[in-house]
């Protein structure tokens, strides 16, 4: 596979997408799973595929569709789970229904044959071009910045909202931030792992890190460290395989998740027999 | 004459066509300690999110020094109820109260301060957690979060403390320690405490508020069996939990609505 990469454009292209979606996985994630955000991030990224049905109808790239529908989403869910006027769990469903049913009307409407959608619904790492790792590059660097310079005031925000409130900190334009960055971290994720999968790599490496360690900080080092491993891993596989690239990162990360739960589990009743035989 | 900590007019608060607070007056002199009590329902912590100003006031006023709560928010500090925390958040005894040093609005590139780390193991000396400082707070017990929770209200050095059931999910000795702490700081501070524990609190506050909905009672700490019974508006028992503690047998009212 070292040698394809030396050759193979699309395959750098690939590499590269994989690690950057990667670091906004493991930052992003560790938050969303620390806000219970994971249903919120899914109906965003369900959205997205309006998007790309309209960028297809339109005739202007899909993933700036995506972008656009995902940005809409996070802010309307956002702006309406806020008011608290309506049940969170009814408008996420809502906007994640209704961004499905727009990207497939979309479609729809287009002459002549639709084109093949799978790579946006299921991912495909090794069709990322040019135009799509530099868009991933600049969120990836936008997501790491935000959360880099204001990490004080979102671990006070994710850890007491009304104490952060009460503070004087801007917690609505946080939550706000919190959601654009949502929407930032979908459309990255979308052309590694697809609409479908992108819930999976947003929580399974922030998931298995917090079986690692209890350090906020170490627990978004790990999980970007693991996305690495499961995005070039699933990549790896995918390649030697030839099988769909987003289902083997996907099935890799909630694999190693289950097998490292069902360990510590283990290991924690071993070490509670060990205490009350003693 | 000095302006009282908190002044409230005539305060309604509604969630929605549900009265949670309705027509309460109430002032709270500076220095004074302040004990709140009533049925779960009643408005007490309606009555604390007031005077932080967190929730919508529908008519009336809140005052604190003499100026909006949004104004004066910083001379406010506030121990949330603990059944409200995230205890598995993944966060450390110093890092929690060291959020109280953090700045207005949002601060790029913020990093705590020498003093500000001097400041927090003097706090958490003074509420007697100085050995947990670096321990996680799902390690944790009841008693100690909540002298966490005091020291990061502490932290902003308030001159008004508002705390809401500090004592719930608390054993009888850390009980005993938080009231001996919040005596100390009554010293210094004006305390505000929503509590249940209402035969405890006789003993240690200057004054008793007994709200449902309405203000029922506004005086002198020694509980009599009628401000009780009329507070709660139906019998209560007494019963014991390790300790003598009163609770409600029985609560009908239906809720007040507009």
């Amino acid at each position: 596979m070292i040698q394809a990469l030396s050759e193979y454009q699309f395959l750098q292209n690939a590499l590269l997408s994989g690690i950057f979606a990667s670091i906004v996985c493991g930052i992003i994630g560790v938050i969303i799973v620390e806000k219970r955000l994971v249903m919120m991030s899914g109906g965003i990224a369900h959205t997205a595929y309006g998007g790309v049905g309209l960028g297809y109808l339109l005739g202007f790239e899909p993933i700036l569709g995506a972008f656009l529908f995902s940005i809409c989403a996070a802010l309307g869910i956002g702006y309406i789970r806020r008011k608290g006027s309506t049940n969170s769990d009814v408008i996420i469903g809502l906007f994640w229904s209704l961004g499905m049913a727009l990207g497939i009307l979309f479609i729809a409407l287009m002459p002549g044959y639709p084109p093949d959608m799978s790579s946006y619904l299921f991912g495909n790492i090794l069709s990322v071009t040019k135009a799509n790792l530099y868009l991933i590059i600049v969120l990836t660097v936008i997501v790491v910045l935000v959360i880099v310079t204001l990490y004080n005031d979102w671990k006070a925000y994710l850890f007491d909202e009304e104490f952060a409130s009460i503070l004087g900190i801007k917690t609505a334009l946080l939550n706000y931030l919190l959601l654009i960055l949502v929407a930032m971290s979908v459309v990255v994720l979308i052309r590694v792992v697809g609409i479908i999968l992108v819930l999976a790599l947003l929580t399974a490496p922030a998931a298995t890190a917090g079986l690692l360690t209890a350090d906020l900080k170490k627990r978004m080092l790990y999980a970007v460290l693991l996305g690495n491993v499961f995005c070039i891993s699933g990549l790896w596989i995918s390649y030697q395989m030839n099988i769909a690239s987003g289902a083997s990162i996907v099935i890799l990360s909630a694999a190693f998740y289950f097998a490292l739960y069902a360990v510590k589990s283990v290991v924690r009743k071993w070490k509670g027999r060990k205490i009350r035989e003693s | 004459m000095n302006k009282p900590a908190v002044h409230i007019e005539n305060l309604s608060v509604y969630y929605g066509q549900t009265s949670a607070i309705a027509d309460v007056c109430l002032d709270v002199a500076d220095r004074e300690y302040l004990g709140v009590i009533g049925p779960n329902g009643g408005g007490k912590s309606t009555l604390l999110k007031a005077i932080l100003g967190l929730v919508p006031v529908t008519s009336g006023a809140v005052r604190i020094y003499g100026e909006s709560p949004m104004r004066n928010r910083s001379l406010v500090g506030y121990v949330p109820q603990f059944a409200a925390m995230d205890k598995l958040f993944p966060i450390t005894v110093t890092e929690v109260v060291l959020t109280g040093c953090l700045k207005p609005g949002l601060s790029p590139l913020f990093r705590f301060s020498s003093k500000n780390k001097r400041d927090v193991s003097r706090l958490l000396e003074q509420v007697g957690i100085a050995g947990l400082a670096n321990r996680r707070i799902s390690d944790l017990s009841g008693g100690e979060f909540q002298k966490m929770l005091i020291a990061r209200a502490l932290a902003r050095k308030p001159r008004l403390l508002l705390l809401d059931e500090p004592t719930a999910s608390v054993d009888a000795v850390s009980r005993n320690q938080i009231y001996s702490l919040l005596a100390e700081l009554n010293k210094n501070m004006t305390i505000i405490l929503v509590t249940h524990d209402l035969l405890a609190i006789s003993s240690q506050v200057h004054r008793l508020a007994c709200l449902n909905r309405h203000l029922v009672y506004h005086g002198e700490p020694q509980l009599t069996e009628h401000v009780v019974n009329s507070l709660y508006g139906c019998p209560v028992d007494l019963i014991a939990h390790g300790v003598p503690h009163r609770v409600l047998k029985e609560h009908k009212e239906e809720g007040v609505t507009r």
